[in-house]
């Protein structure tokens, strides 16, 4: 099971700051080992963020997105206390969801 | 003895009302059309290999260059294998943003759908395997809007 995911979710002036860092290899498929083998591609293909329960932004990715993803977004309407919630899935079925309170 | 009575009379309605809920989304129709959106990524546009196909496969064959959309992105990246890259759309209504690279192996890096009460901006961090122009690829109101910049990668590390 992949290691927990950091998100920080600041509220200002009515605008929550989301900014998430998910722990992932994302292995692109395009690599080779030392005895010339492709590494299989792996990698996050969907992420889901999810406000008080009411989905605001999914993403799509491909192998191109960075090892440990970092992902940052705006949420309107959001205040202190509110839950954010962050799903995501890779190719080979593993996911994921964390939860974290806006501040 | 009566109050659990009546809490398991409420649990049952709500459980009740979430499959009625679930089940009016899946009849109108928003289900099945999120899910048949995600595969379609999944297959025809992450594999397409240039730009152009792959915002074919999104849909979006000739889409309008708009000074509304910023790239927030180095102009030199040192590392290529971390490439912050920032999307912003002050276009209204703005619906999905998409990020492209040209110079590697697949075009399409990531694609975001904003719905209803997400601001349209994002950002990530990519791969670049090389120097390459990237593409914001913005739906508003229906139509395609997509800006350029050029991203200059310095494996090296030489700061070039």
């Amino acid at each position: 099971m992949a290691d927990p995911m950091r998100i920080r979710a600041v509220a200002k002036e009515g605008v929550a700051d989301v900014r998430v860092l998910m722990a992932h290899e994302m292995e692109t498929g395009q690599r080779k080992d030392a005895s010339g083998n492709i590494i299989p591609a792996w990698h996050i293909t969907e992420v889901t963020a999810s406000l008080n329960g009411t989905k605001v932004l999914v993403a799509h990715w491909g192998p191109a997105i960075s090892k440990n993803p970092y992902l940052q977004f705006k949420v309107k309407g959001a205040k202190a206390g509110d839950k954010v919630t962050i799903t995501w899935v890779d190719n080979k079925g593993d996911k994921r969801t964390d939860e974290a309170t806006v501040t | 003895m009566n109050q659990t009575r009546r809490q398991t009379r409420r649990q049952t309605l709500q459980a009740a009302g979430g499959i009625g809920l679930y089940g009016a989304l899946a009849a109108i129709g928003l289900l099945p059309a999120t899910q048949a959106a995600a595969q379609e990524f999944n297959a025809a546009a992450f594999q397409a290999k240039s730009v152009a196909d792959a915002m074919k496969a999104l849909g979006a064959a000739a889409p309008a260059e708009s000074k509304d959309i910023a790239i927030v992105a180095p102009d030199i990246a040192e590392n290529g294998a971390v490439v912050p890259v920032g999307i912003k759309s002050s276009l209204p209504n703005t619906q999905f943003i998409a990020l492209l690279i040209e110079k590697n192996p697949f075009a399409l890096t990531g694609a975001y759908d904003i719905l209803p009460g997400a601001e349209a901006e994002v950002n990530m961090r990519v791969k670049m395997g090389q120097s390459s122009d990237a593409y914001a690829l913005v739906r508003a109101d229906g139509k395609f809007y997509m800006a350029k910049k050029e991203i200059k990668v310095t494996l090296g590390g030489c700061g070039g």
